[in-house]
């Protein structure tokens, strides 16, 4: 089975160092020749390689703009956060019309959906009171790392879709209903992370996502950024829009989700504190709760890699526009139009999620003798391996390059240590020689003396 | 490759820890294949039996005997004993100190809550001396 991955490291510019390698959670890194090379079925797409890549050699992969042009009816489903990279003074309208202005036909918050989602968790807790806790399906990150890292808790993910799931399903129908042909509707999401975009082109639960293409929330700001600001009193400003409620601007943040559930609930932001916490939960060491939201990222969605300004003014503003909700409301400026409930009834029944499969990254093998065999073996090498986690291997620790060799993916002799021991090491060149398959040819040639 | 054994030191009062050991097996388990679910109840049940431990005993440890065949569990204490090990059995009963109740340990759920993860208990106390529990968990897997 291909996974597809958003994230591609460029090779041209990879200067091959530890620091993807050594922040990944899921040990899906390894150097060889000079680069970073990704082991696909470990990725979860969290980003957090991209973060820590001081030389932004790891980037997202994207469809090409132009792509919407290849429907007539061009939607663009945007979340809030993308609303939340504008300062203040830049009305939602103003943004609507300049992303319509730039090649849309139609905008939507993809979290219009929630109104709805929120009574689907809660029917569910009700109707299954034996899975506890239920993990939210929110987060693709999330959801892949519980299925490589946390295998025995996929049957605590909420089999619910998530919102833009939900909203892509009501926005085609809504489209559908007013006679556009079904290929003549284009569904294109503004994403402000990867994990977001390998949910649509490899979706978990679900054989093909109801959306078209994905645009990256960073390219678009640019886009509509610089069409607000060269055409300040020149473009058309659309009609009035329709209004996320209060509740559903906040939604992707950290607590915006967990607060409508009912009973004990948890929200965990930032990858390390979710795995952290899956721990003890698979442990059974943390207490009873009723329901956890989980994201992968730091402040949620407004921390999405591909956010374009700092995570907390992001998740301010976001704040500061649910809270002027009710001042226009007040001031009789916002017309109570959701067009999504329309297709409530379609939407109910179309919300469920197919079956979540774990796909364990930590077993050794198949067959559990040969598994034993294959432990027995790690236990040997690690204990030559001198268990300092330099990564001068090109493998994260000493456990994963032990781990490695097991698997045929390594050497022993790739140990920098292990090689002065077995080969001999009377001057630094062989030492550096030794590293050369690892590092690239003539890495370290300048350091060493004529 | 018949069975692979493993020990892990329990410290007597040390709540903080507490977890640490079976913590470590289920990584180990996790490695080797196991049915998720499968794990999940021995790692339920090890936490039980490494909390009574921490709760009861001055020191114990823990070990893991792995076997295509079954995952058995014997964790070995000092300390008090079990006076009545029927009624330790109880859902609900327990001994422990106020102390070790407020930090959220000591609902008498322990024991029961073992025997209900795993497949076989066995359970020997000797008073003032200490407690010896062993637990089987028999496996499904493709290579037993």
């Amino acid at each position: 089975m291909a996974f597809h991955h958003a994230l591609k490291i460029q090779e041209d510019l990879c200067i091959g160092c530890t620091h993807c390698m050594k922040a990944c959670p899921t040990e899906a890194l390894r150097v060889t020749a000079g680069k970073a090379k990704l082991i696909a079925e470990r990725c979860v797409d969290c980003g957090e390689c991209m973060r820590v890549c001081p030389v932004n050699a790891i980037m997202i992969e994207e469809d090409d703009f132009s792509r919407i042009f290849d429907y007539d009816c061009r939607i663009a489903l945007a979340p809030s956060v993308f609303i939340g990279q504008f300062p203040r003074n830049i009305t939602s309208r103003k943004i609507y019309s300049g992303m319509l202005e730039d090649g849309f036909t139609h905008v939507y918050e993809v979290e219009h959906s929630t109104g709805i989602l929120k009574e689907l968790i809660n029917n569910y807790l009700v109707e299954n009171p034996e899975i506890r806790p239920v993990i939210s399906s929110f987060c693709p990150a999330i959801v892949r790392l519980i299925q490589v890292r946390f295998p025995s808790l996929v049957g605590n993910i909420l089999p619910v879709k998530a919102p833009l799931d939900l909203a892509a399903i009501a926005y085609r129908k809504k489209f559908a209903d007013e006679g556009i042909p079904a290929d003549r509707i284009g569904l294109f999401y503004i994403t402000p992370c990867a994990a977001k975009i390998a949910a649509v082109k490899s979706p978990v639960g679900e054989k093909k996502s109801p959306i078209n293409g994905v645009i990256n929330l960073n390219t678009l700001y640019n886009r509509v950024y610089s069409i607000i600001r060269r055409e300040e009193k020149g473009y058309c400003i659309v009609p009035e829009k329709e209004q996320l409620l209060p509740d559903e601007m906040v939604w992707t943040l950290t607590g915006g989700e967990a607060r409508h559930v009912h009973g004990r609930c948890l929200s965990i932001d930032g990858i390390s504190n979710a795995i952290e916490f899956l721990e003890k939960l698979e442990n059974g060491t943390v207490g009873n709760f009723d329901f956890l939201e989980m994201r992968a990222c730091d402040e949620s969605c407004a921390g999405g890699i591909l956010s374009t300004n700092n995570r907390f003014l992001v998740s301010e503003r976001l704040h500061n526009r649910a809270e002027q909700y009710h001042i226009d409301k007040d001031k009789g400026k916002i017309v109570d139009n959701k067009s999504i409930l329309v297709n409530r009834e379609h939407l109910i029944e179309n919300a469920s999620l197919g079956a979540i499969e774990p796909r364990s990254i930590m077993k050794l093998d198949e067959d559990m003798v040969q598994a034993m065999r294959k432990m027995k073996k790690i236990e040997k090498i690690r204990n030559f391996l001198p268990g300092i986690d330099c990564g001068a291997c090109g493998s994260p620790t000493c456990r994963t390059l032990a781990e490695d060799v097991v698997q045929g993916r390594a050497h022993t002799s790739d140990c920098v240590f292990v090689s002065i021991k077995v080969k001999g090491g009377d001057s630094m060149n062989q030492v550096v020689d030794y590293t050369e398959e690892i590092w690239g040819k003539d890495r370290f040639k300048d350091m060493l003396p004529e | 490759m018949k069975e692979m054994t493993y020990e892990f030191p329990i410290e007597g009062g040390d709540f903080i820890k507490a977890g640490h050991a079976s913590s470590n097996v289920k990584k180990i388990l996790n490695q080797l294949s196991l049915d998720p679910a499968i794990i999940r109840r021995i790692a339920v049940a090890m936490y039980e039996a490494e909390v009574n431990v921490v709760a009861h005993a001055y020191r114990g440890t823990m070990k893991v005997f792995i076997s295509p065949a079954a995952i058995r569990v014997r964790v070995e204490d000092e300390g008090p004993g079990i006076p009545d090990i029927e009624k330790a059995m109880q859902e609900g009963y327990s001994t422990a100190s106020d102390k070790v109740r407020e930090m959220g340990f000591g609902a008498g759920m322990g024991l029961s809550n073992i025997k209900k993860n795993t497949d076989k208990l066995e359970i020997q106390s000797k008073i003032n001396q200490g407690t010896v529990i062993e637990m089987i968990t028999r496996i499904k897997s493709k290579g037993a």
